[in-house]
């Protein structure tokens, strides 16, 4: 009974949908305040009936009811409660519920936090939203219902796929989700522009927060997903430049620029028409993105059961997206203006180069990621594009984006001199030179690559230095915290965003180029030096977990002799996935380097193993700087301004007129 | 600078941009293309001995071998017409068994040997890497294709 009235829940909020793409939009199309007042409404019921939804979908895996066919192809009786709940994602239909949830769940958030905007625009902003909703959850509905039932009722179900048995299942796809979901709010505060014509400073200035969280979040999932790899698949990589990660990527760089475009539309009310197209590009690329995860044309570990009609369904909503929003573009864009004029030396342009830079580099990607499908659909052979070809496009695209970085933030807008913006970076640059000479050195051996990419990260947070200085000057210290306390939070956000990525450059280049590893046959009691520790394979044993058997390893670190750390690779078999072992890598990390083993195939008879080791330096570096980076794009959003109209609007209503009018 | 002039400057750097970006990527695209062939092909006609290229099929039965105190192992891939033999240092995929689909990506020797750098065995028990897939099939197509021109000249002869 209970998968039946998900069933209709779903249904409802389908109906719910439509009705929230129609009334209000008709309603601030004919000013009729009641029906824009409406979508409000309409986004909180189409959010409890999916919230209720997935949790009845939820409450099947917890309480084992394989009646339900999904239930019983992504859970058993023995998977742990933390992963029955992550399962509910596991597969392609709970994924799509989850998905469309989120994005519900921004749909309630814009309609609580948009108080402070014209009715109007929030009712087309929430319409549009509705609009995304009917488009997904009629992909549900139509090719894949997480409700269906099964004739025949297994006793047990099918397990999860053990590659999904891990910490980062729980929060690798809801923060994904989160982000890809996000752009919908993006597109749809252009959309409600372009239908409005008002694509001005402060439509910038209400879509920049939300644009900027959805960044953050997708951030943080991608980095989550690099990291799983990491540690899961026992390769040592942490990105591969695989399909599945290209799809999350590509919207990642266009979001990229998108945020910068905002804030050059916010700020001086430039490249508006730009903008809104990149806030369109992104979101079709996360449908995109979509389309390559759950149309089976990529075979990876994300891609879902192949059914070709769920392809097909995408590839029509992404045309329809597109088609529409493309038509409003070309018959409303060129009325919104072009905005105000700009010198060719100032923030402005540097900012323009950052936007084409980071749209070409996201061609390149796409065209990688697209040309061996594209060659094989069309029967023209198959052939692949690997990570030769992204590193050789993508490496020369970054390093002049990355050098901007540098110089970025302290250019003035509107009309900059070269002597200006340099003048306080010469020490910058000075200090830069001479890391890029002494630090890599100091890893051994002195190579191009790592002393580029710390030229540039120490430019990045020297740039920050000489920016923050004359904003703390004070004669004493508690005038410099009190000054510091008043630092414009944007300006802050923009800079530890900077800083976080030179930190994540700084463990790319470092890991990349200064890795060591072996991949050694050894008995017990066989010590394999590397790097100057020494791993001393001590043997593996049997072991048995909650649904699976280990084959766990014991391998002892020592350095100049001290025991340093144990590690334990595994390699796991689950009970119903018995022709399926898994490698479980096992990582000793610190500040400096990752020690890395995994385990590879029991050879002869004697105990003996093949065993991969790895130093990594710097690390852990690549994810503390993307941790940075999202506290940044957070610091960026608490700036006083977004929030400074909701406390006016409360001080009375003629006030708010006057504040929409500016 | 006049306004007008100015915008030819922008669109013409942005134009510069993309025509540079174009070259990065079909030069990229020249060097990193990784073809894929069949063992058959592979056997059948003269395949580029100086470049990456990528070759699937089964693991034939019987042939994997390792050697001793090294990391190095051989097999065999076939695609049920024709194998070749494959090297390989390193850690192998979970997956990879004998009997098993995988592809492996690397360079042929002109003795014949396929030096592979990597070798990728399916995710799960549900998939076989496309290629690998893509193998079989061509060897099958071929044989039906055989079979009816086969029957084709049955038939003629048959008429005659």
């Amino acid at each position: 009974m209970l998968p039946e009235i998900g069933q209709f829940l779903m249904v409802l909020a389908f109906c719910l949908a439509v009705l929230q793409s129609i009334l209000p939009l008709l309603g601030a199309q004919r000013g009729q305040l009641s029906w824009m007042r409406m979508a409000p409404n309409l986004a909180w019921a189409q959010f409890v009936a999916l919230a209720f939804a997935y949790g009845l979908l939820t409450y099947a895996f917890i309480y084992h009811d394989f009646s339900v066919a999904y239930a019983a192809s992504n859970s058993s009786i023995n998977l742990p409660i933390e992963y029955r709940i992550s399962a509910v994602w596991g597969g392609h239909e709970g994924s799509l519920l989850l998905w469309i949830l989120i994005l519900a769940g921004w749909g309630v958030a814009v309609a609580s936090f948009s108080n402070n905007l014209p009715v109007a625009m929030s009712s087309r902003v929430l319409a549009v939203m509705g609009m995304v909703s009917v488009g997904f959850i009629g992909f549900m509905t139509f090719t894949s219902n997480p409700f269906d039932r099964l004739m025949m009722v297994p006793l047990d179900g099918n397990d999860l796929n053990p590659m999904l048995q891990d910490p980062g299942m729980i929060f690798h796809p809801p923060l994904l989700y989160m982000g890809y979901v996000g752009f919908a709010v993006a597109f749809a505060f252009a959309m409600a522009a372009l239908i409005g014509g008002r694509l001005d400073a402060s439509w910038a200035r209400w879509s920049r927060p939300w644009t900027t969280v959805a960044w953050v979040f997708l951030t943080l999932g991608i980095a989550l997903g690099s990291w799983w790899a990491y540690a899961e698949l026992g390769w040592g990589g942490w990105w591969f430049w695989d399909p599945v990660e290209n799809a999350s990527f590509m919207p990642w760089l266009l979001a990229t620029a998108l945020i910068h475009s905002l804030a050059v539309t916010e700020k001086r009310g430039a490249f508006r028409s730009w903008t809104v197209m990149l806030a369109i590009l992104t979101f079709a690329l996360t449908i995109v993105g979509a389309f390559l995860v759950r149309s089976g044309v990529i075979t990876s570990v994300h891609a879902f059961a192949t059914d070709p009609t769920r392809g097909i369904y995408i590839l029509v909503f992404l045309a329809v997206v597109i088609g529409a929003s493309l038509i409003l573009y070309a018959w409303r864009a060129p009325k919104v203006g072009m905005g105000g004029g700009f010198s060719s030396w100032s923030r402005e342009t540097v900012l323009l180069a950052n936007n084409v830079l980071l749209v070409v580099a996201c061609s390149a990607v796409f065209i990688g990621t697209m040309y061996p499908l594209i060659i094989d659909a069309l029967g023209m052979g198959k052939m692949s594009v690997g990570p030769p070809y992204f590193n050789a496009v993508f490496v020369p695209l970054m390093i002049p984006l990355l050098i901007m970085m540098i110089i970025g933030p302290l250019v003035s807008w509107k009309n900059a001199t070269f002597k200006g913006s340099f003048e306080r970076l010469y020490p910058v640059l000075a200090v830069g030179l001479l890391a890029a000479v002494v630090w890599p050195l100091t890893m051994g051996e002195w190579g191009l690559i790592p002393a580029v990419m710390i030229f540039i990260a120490t430019g990045i947070v020297g740039a920050f230095i000489v920016d923050l200085l004359p904003r703390i000057k004070a004669p004493d210290l508690s005038g410099r915290i009190a000054k510091m306390k008043k630092l414009n939070t944007s300006w802050l956000g923009m800079h530890v965003a900077h800083v976080g990525m030179a930190i994540t450059i700084i463990g790319m280049a470092m890991a990349a180029s200064y890795q060591t590893e072996k991949d050694v046959r050894v008995a017990p009691g066989d010590v394999v030096e590397l790097a100057g520790y020494s791993f001393t394979f001590e043997g593996v044993q049997q072991v048995r977990g909650a649904n699976y058997s280990s084959l766990y390893g014991t391998v002892e670190v020592r350095e100049d002799g001290k025991l340093l750390t144990t590690l334990h690779p595994e390699k796991r078999t689950y009970d119903k996935h018995m022709s399926m072992p898994m490698t479980q890598a096992s990582i000793d990390r610190s500040v400096f380097r990752d020690l890395y083993v995994s385990l590879g195939d029991s050879v002869g008879t004697t105990g003996a193993w093949i065993i991969r080791v790895y130093y990594k330096p710097f690390m852990t570096w690549l994810w503390t700087g993307v941790i940075i980076m999202s506290v940044g794009g957070i610091l960026a959003i608490s700036d006083r301004r977004y929030r400074v109209k909701i406390k006016r609007r409360l001080t009375g209503r003629k006030e708010e007129n006057q504040v929409v009018v500016d | 600078m006049k306004p007008r002039s100015k915008r030819f400057v922008l669109i013409g750097t942005i134009i510069v941009a993309f025509g540079l970006a174009v070259m990065l990527v079909l030069n990229a695209f020249q060097e990193n293309l990784v073809f894929f062939h069949t063992p058959t092909e592979v056997k059948e006609r003269t395949v580029a001995y100086d470049r990456q290229i990528r070759i699937g099929g089964l693991v034939e039965k019987g042939t994997f071998k390792r050697e001793e105190e090294t990391t190095t192992v051989t097999f065999n891939v076939t695609d049920g017409d024709s194998s070749i033999l494959v090297s390989y240092t390193g850690i192998l995929p979970d997956l990879f068994r004998e009997g098993q689909g995988i592809v492996a990506e690397g360079k042929l020797l002109t003795s014949g040997v396929f030096v592979a750098s990597h070798v990728f065995a399916k995710h799960d028990e549900t998939y076989m890497p496309p290629e690998a897939a893509e193998a079989l099939k061509r060897v099958e197509e071929k044989a039906e294709a055989e079979n009816s021109v086969q029957n084709l000249m049955k038939s003629v002869e048959k008429g005659e």
